[in-house]
């Protein structure tokens, strides 16, 4: 009888701010960033990980993915107050750790807008 | 043929500036000029040392540094050292990112009494900046603070004023700021707002911290976390202010707990109409207030009451805001504090369109002093973007032969400057890692300007 394995990686979509994509495989268990990162994949990451900025901010696009991340802690939310182009499914990619319900998910990298300093999303405090 | 850079300030607006360029040009060669011996701005001599997380960003702009075409150069200061006019004729493009370096002034009476400061003479004395080692302020027969203003930098001063030494004492908090703090008699904060907890300038993180902060009850008038319609919306509108005034509502529940010796009293709806002087007329000894209010809609006005206040302190740190310092030859909004500009390209006056070919600016010089570290990358972005196409459009002409760091070098050899390199910073940060390691802190900053250049320009070893 064949044995049942679990997957041990699964496929993610990264979507570029030019709208290129790209699909890595990321370990069960890595963090997006860090995945990111592996694949030459420009996502910023200034604290490196330790919820300390909001650079390596992601959008998930399936709201179906979206709901199966586990709630942002507030020390995510505090970050995520922050982060620019936030939308209702904007994660922080250091915090989104692959886990096999997560196969096939597609992140999208915010797009900076030419205008945005003029577009009234400036973030004011420092 | 390359195309020669230079990027005045060596913060995060500077650094993402760099990165960028190299990233999208293989043939950019970029120079960093920073006055002082060590880079990266304001993650150094900014940021408070109680936050080591948020300078961990210095290891990717480390990272460009080491880049084989960038160059760092310490100690090199634009107007001293190099002109504006020098460094145009000699790079093909220069962005300027020296961010701000001066305040904003309230503009009432008692402003210059001794025991007044601004917020970032404060934040310079406690993180080592070279500039700021002399602050004559004096904690010991100090009882009470008050901080005008209610943004992250308010809250940050507050926070360290209040913060157990002890704990301070493992952080890369300079020394003589430890000290003072060690025998500080302030016992009691205030951090004073003209308006409302809705209208509140600090995040989510920062208010949250302080809230927390061991030893330290907080006290907050409830009637000031009523709402108006107004504040409704204006809540509704924005995330941040949200949660924010949300942390108020929940720290307004806390009952005063025994073994918190010490208070942090977050003051609404006062306006700062003249700061007073004790009996010898030379130092402060409260602050004068004026009750407001908010009018209107859309926009909403902030007015007086008629109903006045003092609240006596021999602190006062003023945090509403920063202010840019303007160069010559460099086109300067002295009202808004900026540099006119067109998605980061110069223009050459306030009232017109037309733009200073090859001069660019990053960071608070051109957004102005507000925004996050991380902000930086998103402005650095659009000034690359308009550098590209200029370069592309052949505006900024890429063909003419230009010195670059050659005629740079030039420059300052014929007047004896020496400069730091991104070695001799290495060299510097071993030493104060070295230094700090003695002390179970991260760093012990050298304060010094002189023992900073002997230890960066001591000539490598062969």
């Amino acid at each position: 009888m064949a044995k049942k394995t679990r997957k041990r990686w699964i496929e993610v979509t990264f979507v570029t701010k030019e709208g290129d994509r790209k699909t890595i495989r990321v370990p069960v268990g890595m963090s997006m960033l860090e995945a990111a990162h592996e694949n030459d994949i420009e996502l910023e990451g200034a604290c490196e990980g330790s919820l300390a900025c909001s650079t390596c901010h992601v959008i998930v696009k399936d709201e179906k993915f979206y709901r199966m991340l586990k709630e942002p802690s507030d020390e995510e939310n505090d970050m995520l107050d922050l982060a620019f182009g936030l939308t209702e499914t904007s994660r922080l990619g250091c915090q989104v750790i692959a886990k096999p319900e997560l196969n096939g998910m597609e992140l999208a990298l915010p797009a900076a807008t030419r205008n945005f300093a003029v577009d009234g999303h400036v973030p004011k405090p420092h | 043929m390359p195309l020669h850079v230079c990027v005045v300030g060596s913060g995060p607006a500077g650094f993402y500036v760099a990165k960028k360029l190299l990233k999208r040009f293989d043939f950019a060669r970029v120079d960093i000029l920073e006055r002082l011996p060590a880079p990266f701005g304001l993650v150094r001599s900014g940021v408070a040392p109680d936050h080591p997380e948020t300078k961990v960003v210095i290891n990717q702009f480390s990272r460009t540094a080491e880049d084989e075409r960038c160059r760092f150069f310490g100690n090199v200061c634009l107007g001293t050292d190099v002109s504006l006019e020098e460094l145009r004729k000699i790079y093909h493009v220069v962005v300027l990112a020296y961010g701000a370096e001066s305040d904003h002034r309230l503009g009432i009476p008692g402003e210059d009494l001794e025991g007044v400061f601004s917020a970032r003479q404060f934040v310079w004395w406690y993180n080592g900046h070279p500039d700021g080692k002399d602050l004559p302020i004096n904690l010991n027969n100090v009882e009470t603070a008050v901080v005008l203003g209610q943004g992250n930098v308010a809250l940050d001063v507050a926070r360290i004023l209040l913060r157990s030494p002890s704990e301070l004492s493992s952080t890369d908090i300079a020394e003589h700021a430890v000290k003072a703090l060690r025998t500080s008699r302030i016992r009691k904060v205030y951090v004073v707002g003209r308006r409302g907890p809705v209208q509140a300038a600090c995040t989510a993180k920062e208010l949250r911290e302080i809230l927390g902060l061991k030893g330290v009850e907080i006290v907050i008038n409830e009637a000031d976390l009523q709402t108006t319609d107004c504040d409704l919306e204006e809540l509704q509108s924005s995330r941040i202010h949200k949660r924010v005034f949300d942390l108020f509502c929940k720290s307004a529940t806390f009952t005063k707990c025994a073994g918190r010796d010490k208070q942090l009293q977050f003051v609404f709806f006062r306006a700062p109409v003249s700061l007073l002087a004790a009996e010898d007329g030379i130092h402060v000894r409260g602050v004068h207030l004026q009750k407001t209010r908010l009018e209107g809609n859309n926009p909403r006005k902030l007015v007086g009451t008629g109903e006045f206040e003092e609240l006596d302190c021999g602190l006062v740190l003023k945090s509403i805001g920063y202010k840019s310092l303007p160069v010559p030859d460099l086109p300067f909004d002295h009202k808004k504090g900026v540099v006119p500009n067109y998605f980061g390209r110069v223009r050459s006056s306030d009232a017109t369109n037309e733009t200073e070919r090859g001069l660019y600016v990053a960071g608070w010089l051109k957004r102005g002093p507000t925004g996050i570290i991380g902000t930086n990358e998103v402005c650095a972005q659009e000034v690359v973007t308009s550098i590209e196409e200029d370069v592309n459009r052949a505006v900024v002409s890429n063909l003419k032969e230009v010195p670059g760091s050659v005629g740079l070098e030039s420059i300052l050899s014929e007047k004896n400057k020496r400069y730091i390199t991104f070695e001799g910073w290495e060299r510097l940060n071993e030493t104060e890692m070295e230094k700090g390691a003695v002390k179970g802190k991260p760093r012990e900053k050298i304060v010094g300007i002189d023992e900073a250049l002997a230890i960066g320009l001591a000539k490598e070893k062969e």
